[in-house]
């Protein structure tokens, strides 16, 4: 069955969407993705899809559960390199996903999970300003 | 059919005299703008569009003007309406080139069918009605043109407004001039979501001074922008909030809670660069920094 690859790099995990998504695979990622949290007891998820360019309702509902079930796992999840056509999408379709961390690419997010390891009291933004 | 191509027969035997009777009116009729259109030019005009006109009422006489007989006179019409809406003609300016040509008609009508009274009521009203169809043609294809211009310049405000400007390493600047809708916005979004992406910006400035009025409609597209910028991993800082707009936001409601706002441009690129890490040292403080240094 086609899955999409999870990679531990030390105290985070690095998922990049490469296919189209649909929504059994991504009910599979879900679970996954949960399992390995929990079993390499993982600090941070970082979400790549700069491959993604077409969302519906269902894909946005799900990238906003992985990040509130690994929070709830004591995970941090940051989503990076959204397509500008993807993020118009998911706004027009209500969904801004809020209280989810974004960043452009791989770069700044592995950053700001890095920061948020050595900060961990309290929102990393919150605290900067 | 027989009646009408009784107006071709009468249009090719008096030809001279009809173009002639006929330019005289146009020029007469005070709507002529020689300022615009050579008298020579109108000449020719004249002349082509009358033995078109001739050749059509010749072989189509029932004055259809969907029968292929008329795209001659047809098309000739089109052109000659599109160029005057480019010139500047007024409407009435451009129906009179059709319709001043009644009287030339009328008159030789009457010399022709003297004697037959009948006749000539009916001949005059077919000439009237093939008449008031070409002037009709006319004004649609004036309007065309007119309408075709019009969009024409909507396209190119709304490639001239939105530009998205770069202000220093990782901060991208937004001026917004001019009222904001669907439309504009939906440009404004891309643009600035593109350019995040090109740039790798980390925030982004979007100033709303040269926008007049908000209503709940614009706040709105601009929360919107906000929150797909942040999707993208890039802040957003909206500058230039005059008063004015304060109390609008506040009156109709509108959670602007989540967005910086700052009251003008400068004030946005100092938090901008505060963010980032950067920061604006005064030349003479520096100096003194140094001096106490040493």
């Amino acid at each position: 069955m086609e899955r999409i690859p999870i990679l531990k790099m030390g105290q985070f995990l690095l998922v990049t969407i490469q296919v189209d998504m649909h929504d059994k695979l991504a009910m599979t990622l879900q679970e996954d993705l949960t399992n390995r949290i929990s079993a390499t007891r993982a600090k941070g998820v970082l979400l790549d899809i700069s491959a993604l360019d077409v969302v519906d309702s269902f894909i946005g509902r799900m990238i906003a559960n992985i990040s509130s079930m690994a929070r709830v796992l004591d995970a941090q999840t940051v989503v990076v390199g959204m397509q500008p056509a993807v993020a118009i999408t998911l706004v027009e379709l209500g969904l801004p996903l809020e209280g989810v961390h974004t960043a452009l690419n791989v770069e700044k997010g592995m950053d700001w999970l890095r920061r948020r390891m050595d900060d961990d009291t309290g929102d990393f933004r919150g605290a900067s300003l | 059919m027989k009646d009408a191509s009784r107006i071709a027969g009468v249009i090719k035997s008096n030809e001279k005299e009809i173009l002639a009777d006929w330019i005289k009116e146009q020029l007469a009729s005070g709507t002529h703008r020689g300022d615009l259109l050579k008298e020579s030019d109108l000449r020719e005009q004249s002349r082509s569009f009358l033995s078109a006109l001739q050749s059509a009422t010749q072989k189509d006489g029932n004055g259809n003007l969907d029968a292929p007989a008329w795209g001659d006179v047809k098309h000739m019409l089109g052109e000659l309406s599109k160029a005057r809406a480019l010139a500047g003609f007024s409407p009435t300016e451009t129906a009179t080139f059709v319709f001043s040509l009644k009287q030339p008609i009328f008159s030789r009508l009457r010399s022709e069918l003297k004697g037959d009274a009948n006749a000539l009521a009916e001949e005059t009203w077919n000439a009237s009605v093939l008449l008031d169809k070409l002037g009709l043609e006319t004004m649609e294809a004036f309007q065309k043109s007119r309408e075709s211009v019009i969009d024409r310049q909507q396209r190119e405000l709304l490639e001239l407004s939105t530009p998205v400007v770069e202000l220093w390493d990782d901060v991208l600047a937004l001026p917004l001039v001019g009222t904001l809708d669907s439309n504009r916005t939906q440009i404004v979004m891309e643009s600035l979501l593109e350019k995040i992406v090109a740039t790798g910006a980390s925030i982004a400035i979007i100033d709303i001074t040269g926008v007049p009025t908000v209503d709940t409609l614009v706040a709105q597209h601009l929360l919107k922008t906000v929150a797909a910028t942040r999707l993208m991993g890039a802040d957003c800082i909206i500058s230039g909030i005059r008063p004015q707009i304060a109390q609008t936001i506040v009156h109709l409601g509108v959670n602007l809670g989540e967005v910086t706002t700052k009251a003008t441009l400068a004030d946005a690129f100092l938090v901008a660069l505060k963010r980032t890490g950067a920061s604006i040292v005064k030349k003479e403080k520096k100096e003194a920094n140094a001096a106490e240094r040493a």
